[in-house]
């Protein structure tokens, strides 16, 4: 099971365990995470689920990996890291 | 009600159990809240033999559905009636009653007409003239918040943001009406509509046409991709179509909803005035709360178990939406408006691919009208009789008589 650190810009962190399959934003949404809002359900269309990808794990993203970037780039393949991600969160823009 | 020895004979795996439920029936419009209940409670799918349709009405299932769009097509129609058996009423939509590859090509141009970008080049006039609404019925304090606010609003942004001509926009509301009535069952209220339909059909044609469309809509945006290819000039219309029949009676009933909730429940009107900032959220969980659209159908592509049970290949699946942003497996006190929940991952916009392109419009409106009020209204009161306005899909009042005052 992929798990994901969401670092939020305060320095505190949640750990979470996703599924396979799960983007790294309906993970967060599911566990109601402060921080990513996610208000269009990863239609690309709201950048309220932006997040900042650690470069060390950019790799283990499937899709396209981009150190910077809405979860939304992952949601059509998911984000599930196949190893721990630590991915330093962003305030939304 | 369960008829076992019906279940025996169509169950697959696992037996459904069957409701004599109709959920398209006037006296479950006044509060289909114990029902919804019933039909969660049933199993995670259940049968309605009314209408012969399998139904989804927790959470879980009502968003798995809504993800699986291979299995769970939108092509043969998203009401109950099947494409595949039956003439449409209309010619389909281009993107509501499309699967992809066809939807993704057509989705792709709504959503830039409708992107974040556009939303800032309207934001403004949008929010002026929600202000000078507020600022006109202060003046009367006493007034009916569906008529006055929750159509007057939308009615004096939306067609003009879609570039349409001032004539004839009194068909605007009756053609939604009608559209979303025709996603029902055929009773009453969807005859009733289809008969009357011919002149605010012949309107809406008309209007979708590219020289009737000012420069610079969202309507004449949409042509202009058929002009670079992405789109041929003969889906321009009717894309311009699903704007003038969804995005204008959705957002009354939502507005409508929001405005309801706040006069219902003065504590989170004090919070709302207390931080108007959570005007975005409190709109949000209106949508959650109220589930202006209440349902749309699937048809299945091929041979599917829905949580344990086995369910045929062309067979129409009815999402209740309303159900699922209710659901105590999902939502912790289920049956409260708070402006603060997170109300992420409710399904009143849908989810997945066909989640609603123009969210971002319905948003700005509820925003600026519910941050409007926050900032200029002190007490929101109802005032007379409130009366519920029917239709198959959508979920509003005819009349909120309400007497607020200045803050
Ligand atoms: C509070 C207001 C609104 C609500 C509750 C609402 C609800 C919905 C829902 C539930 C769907 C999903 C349909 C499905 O899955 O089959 C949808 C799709 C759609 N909505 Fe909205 N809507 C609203 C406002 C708007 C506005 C303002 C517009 C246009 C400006 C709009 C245009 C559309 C279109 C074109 C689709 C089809 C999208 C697709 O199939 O990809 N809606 N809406
Ligand atoms: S959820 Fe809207 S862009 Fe990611």
């Amino acid at each position: 099971m992929p798990a994901i650190t969401f670092v939020h810009s305060n320095g505190n962190s949640d750990h979470l365990d996703a599924s396979d399959g799960e983007s790294a934003m309906q993970a967060a949404t599911r566990y109601g995470l402060d921080g990513i809002l996610a208000e269009c359900g990863g239609n690309a269309m709201c950048a309220t689920c932006h997040v900042y990808v650690d470069d060390a794990l950019a790799g283990a993203i499937a899709g396209r990996p981009r150190r910077r970037g809405r979860a939304a780039r992952w949601h059509r393949r998911g984000a599930a890291a196949d190893e721990p991600a630590v991915l330093p969160d962003q305030d939304h823009v | 009600m369960t008829v076992p020895s019906a279940c025996a004979s169509t169950a697959g795996p696992m037996a459904i159990p069957h409701l004599d439920v109709d959920p398209f029936a006037i006296s479950f419009f006044d509060d289909p809240y114990p029902t919804h209940e019933r039909l969660r409670e049933a199993g995670p799918v259940v049968y309605l033999d009314k209408w012969n349709v399998y139904g989804v009405a927790r959470y879980a299932e009502v968003y798995s559905v809504l993800n699986d769009p291979q299995t769970f097509c939108s092509s043969r129609g998203v009401g109950l009636s099947d494409f595949k058996k039956e003439k449409p009423w209309r010619p389909p939509s281009l993107i509501l009653e499309a699967d992809p590859p066809a939807h993704t090509r057509t989705r792709a141009v709504l959503s830039k007409v409708l992107s974040p970008a556009t939303m800032k080049r309207i934001r403004d006039g949008f929010a002026l003239a929600a202000e000078a609404k507020i600022d006109e019925l202060l003046q009367r304090r006493k007034f009916d918040a569906v008529a006055d606010l929750a159509e007057a609003y939308p009615l004096s942004v939306f067609p003009d943001a879609l570039g349409l001509k001032a004539e004839g926009r009194e068909h605007l509301i009756p053609y939604a009406g009608l559209v979303f009535n025709a996603f029902g069952p055929p009773n009453e209220l969807r005859q009733t509509a289809i008969e009357r339909s011919a002149p605010h059909q012949a309107y809406v044609a008309e209007q979708c046409q590219r020289p009737n469309l000012k420069p610079g809509g969202f309507g004449a945006c949409i042509h202009a991709f058929s002009d670079t290819g992405e789109i041929t000039s003969d889906e321009a219309p009717l894309l311009v179509r699903s704007l003038l029949s969804a995005g204008l009676d959705t957002t009354v009933y939502g507005i409508g909803a929001a405005l309801y909730c706040l006069a219902r429940f003065p504590k989170e009107f004090a919070r709302l005035r207390a931080d108007p900032s959570l005007a975005r959220n409190a709109f949000e969980e209106a949508v959650r709360f109220e589930s202006p659209v209440q349902t749309f159908f699937r048809t299945t592509t091929r041979e599917v178990e829905i949580g344990g049970t086995r369910v045929g290949e062309g067979e129409k699946v009815l999402m209740f939406l309303g159900a699922a942003n209710r659901d105590p497996r999902r939502w912790i006190e289920s049956d409260r408006y708070d402006i603060t929940r997170k109300t992420s991952g409710h399904v009143g916009f849908g989810s997945g691919i066909h989640m609603c392109v123009g969210q971002l419009v319905a948003r700005l409106e509820g925003e600026v009208v519910l941050s409007a009020i926050a900032r200029r209204v002190a007490s929101i009161e109802i005032s007379g009789p409130v009366e519920r306005r029917y239709n198959n899909t959508l979920r509003g009042l005819e009349s909120l008589p309400i007497s607020i005052t200045p803050a």
